[in-house]
């Protein structure tokens, strides 16, 4: 179970903690406009066997987040504070050598695009045995036979002829296989994939979430799935982060989470997406505005400026203050529990039917 | 692979004939001809006819061309004896076989290109990518200001400054001069080295520049991230998977550079008073010497058309995509 026990306020060190967590997480890039607040204030917790979705719009923080977590930003223009621990292994003050050798291992990462993801110059085969002989001390051939077991079991046809194939010689879903596989080489016991289906067809699409969550169950990973369709979310993760402006908004149970959402922008999110069995003459109603800039985030509820609930706050405190986001199931707004339950009835459920 | 090396071949021969019509009739089609200009002021008609005759002008010019080009491949005879294949004429104003000429001024420019090469290749492609590897750092700043300064200077403003202060002020060398490197390899290094230090030092500046650049915009592919994705050590990543990459607008520009060396460089030669190629297509210019115009001109754009396809097999060998397609 993933554990949510902690305020954003306040990253305690002692409590339960999951097997990766993350507390109070700051990423910061110095750009020459100035300050980019790309994560602000980030806490959550996933569990070995558990899959974490992390939702939002572009630019919300949810890839600069992970990137972090894997050692991969710029550390010439970035700063970070907080705390990143995987096992108890705290990630943000170690070395280089040690993020080396954690990378590929004990976590790895699949990517969105797998056409610019892989190298081009470079056969299938030996990108995938690089990190098992590097982190297995492998020789060349344990790691080919290695390499061409997982691209047997990601559903590659032919693995044997096809572990001497160049990327471009795969089509785009047996390229993603690629890439899944290349990142289960040495069984991560935390797997990150930032949108790893959004470049593929539904059809390739729901193959490989099926083929991800069947090695989640041999493999007992920790997932950690970043996306921005909910449709994909909803079958795919246990619990569900919400994200804005490099904060998160809202978390809670997968289920939770889309039934009974609790935050304006979750409403927002939910009701900008098209159903299947929806009336075809009934409009999406988008979310007004666009996301705020991360250089000059707006004061006080980064959402207010899009929100369409913010006058049912008393006073200015929409714009004033920033709302916590309370432990376990919880929505970072200044709406009473009884207005988000009234405007949901009322307002946005007759919109989800 | 083969095939494709062949095809280009083909097409190289077809393009090299193309050049070689161009400029032939370019220069029939000028307004003056060598056989009034060696007659001079008091010439008779029937001088310059038999100028004319001798120089084989008063033929059609299809035919003219005809010889030109065929000897190229079978070789010609002229009076003063036979002129074997590779031919490429007599010179009007000298009366040498003009492939002669060529070979004769040919190792100098070759022995200039050779030794900047290798200078700026290994200088400027190495401090390119070590100012890459430590971007931000002194090492960057010095390789990139340097390179920035030294890239805009041109050979004949620092090829007079140098030879101002180690040959004309102090003695201290000799002026440059071309000794045979089969000859005496320290005298043809001592000889050269002062004009393949000036042009090396232009060159390794543009391809420090050049080298950085590239890194860097490879080092921020997305699958050099992934390469760090699985853990693989930053030399290791910079050195395997930013590398291979970096270096096909490095070849490109190579290729170019190459040929245009070793067809001459008439500024490098003027300027370190030396007898190459380039002097040589002046020449033929300045003396509407047709036979040495087209044989300088077709040597150049030989070499322009080898380094192509060179450039096109080093692609291939850097870039899996460009060998299957």
């Amino acid at each position: 179970m993933t554990t949510l026990t902690k305020t954003e306020d306040a990253p305690a060190p002692t409590g339960p903690e999951g097997f990766l967590s993350v507390r109070d997480l700051k990423v910061r890039f110095s750009t020459e406009d100035g300050i980019v607040k790309a994560v602000d204030g980030l806490s959550f917790d996933v569990e070995r066997g558990r899959t974490l979705g992390i939702v939002g719009e572009s630019g919300s923080g949810k890839s600069v987040t992970n990137l972090t977590v894997l050692g991969l930003h710029s550390p010439r223009t970035t700063t970070i504070e907080g705390e990143i621990l995987l096992d108890g292994k705290e990630l943000v003050t170690a070395t280089e050598r040690e993020l080396e050798r954690l990378r590929g291992n004990k976590m790895a990462m699949i990517f969105q695009d797998p056409l610019t993801a892989l190298s081009p110059y470079y056969t299938v085969g030996r990108q995938l045995s690089e990190p098992y002989m590097k982190h297995r001390g492998a020789s060349k051939k344990e790691a080919k036979d290695r390499a061409i077991q997982m691209l047997e079991k990601v559903g590659i046809p032919q693995p044997k002829v096809r572990f001497d194939d160049y990327p471009h010689q795969f089509s785009g879903g047996m390229r993603q296989r690629a890439m899944i596989a290349m990142a289960l080489m040495c069984d991560p016991e935390l797997l990150i994939a930032d949108e790893p289906t959004t470049a593929l067809d539904v059809t390739v699409q729901a193959q490989i979430l099926d083929l991800l969550k069947d090695l989640q169950q041999e493999f007992g990973s920790a997932i950690v799935f970043i996306t921005h369709d909910l449709g994909v979310i909803s079958s795919m993760a246990d619990d569900l982060l919400v994200m804005y402006a490099g904060r998160a908004v809202e978390r809670g149970s997968v289920k939770e989470v889309l039934r009974s959402p609790k935050h304006p922008y979750t409403w927002g999110l939910l009701s900008s997406m098209p159903r299947l069995d929806g009336d075809i003459n009934q409009a999406l109603d988008p979310i007004p505005g666009s996301p705020p800039s991360l250089l000059n985030p707006p004061s006080g509820c980064p959402f207010h400026p899009r929100c369409a609930f913010k006058d049912q706050v008393a006073g200015d405190l929409c714009s004033q203050e920033r709302p916590t986001l309370a432990a376990g199931r919880a929505a970072a707004c200044h709406l009473t529990a009884e207005q988000k339950q009234t405007i949901f009835i009322d307002k946005i459920q007759p919109r989800l039917r | 692979m083969l095939q494709f090396i062949l095809r280009r071949l083909v097409g190289a021969v077809v393009t090299l004939f193309l050049i070689g019509a161009a400029t032939f009739f370019l220069f029939v089609a000028a307004p003056s001809d060598y056989a009034s200009l060696a007659c001079g002021r008091d010439c008779s008609p029937a001088r310059l006819e038999s100028i004319r005759e001798a120089l084989g002008l008063n033929l059609p010019v299809a035919q003219q061309f005809w010889d030109f080009m065929s000897g190229i491949v079978v070789g010609r005879d002229f009076p003063d004896g036979h002129c074997a294949a590779p031919c490429l004429g007599q010179s009007f104003y000298s009366g040498d076989f003009v492939w002669d000429t060529i070979m004769d001024r040919f190792p100098l420019t070759l022995s200039l290109t050779a030794g900047a090469i290798l200078v700026f290749l290994t200088i400027g492609i190495g401090a390119g990518m070590l100012a890459a590897y430590r971007r931000g750092s002194t090492v960057d700043k010095l390789a990139t200001g340097a390179s920035m300064v030294l890239s805009s200077f041109q050979i004949y403003f620092l090829g007079p400054i140098v030879l101002m202060i180690f040959v004309y002020s102090t003695g201290w060398v000799e002026s440059p001069k071309y000794v045979p490197f089969t000859e005496s390899p320290f005298g043809w290094l001592a000889g050269l080295w002062i004009p393949m230090v000036v042009m090396a030092t232009i060159f390794t500046a543009q391809y420090t520049r050049m080298a950085r650049a590239s890194m860097i915009e490879q080092l921020a592919e997305e699958h050099v991230r992934t390469a760090r994705a699985k853990g693989m050590g930053k030399k290791y990543v910079f050195f395997r998977y930013a590398w291979r990459g970096s270096l096909i607008p490095i070849v490109t520009v190579l290729g170019i550079d190459i040929s245009a060396l070793l067809g001459g460089g008439v500024v490098t030669e003027l300027t370190f008073s030396l007898q190459g190629i380039g002097r040589l297509a002046v020449d033929g210019a300045v003396n509407k010497d047709l036979p040495l115009t087209m044989g300088v001109m077709l040597f150049g754009a030989f070499f322009i058309l080898l380094l192509n396809i060179l450039v096109d097999i080093v692609y291939a060998w850097i870039d899996p995509r460009v060998r299957l397609s």
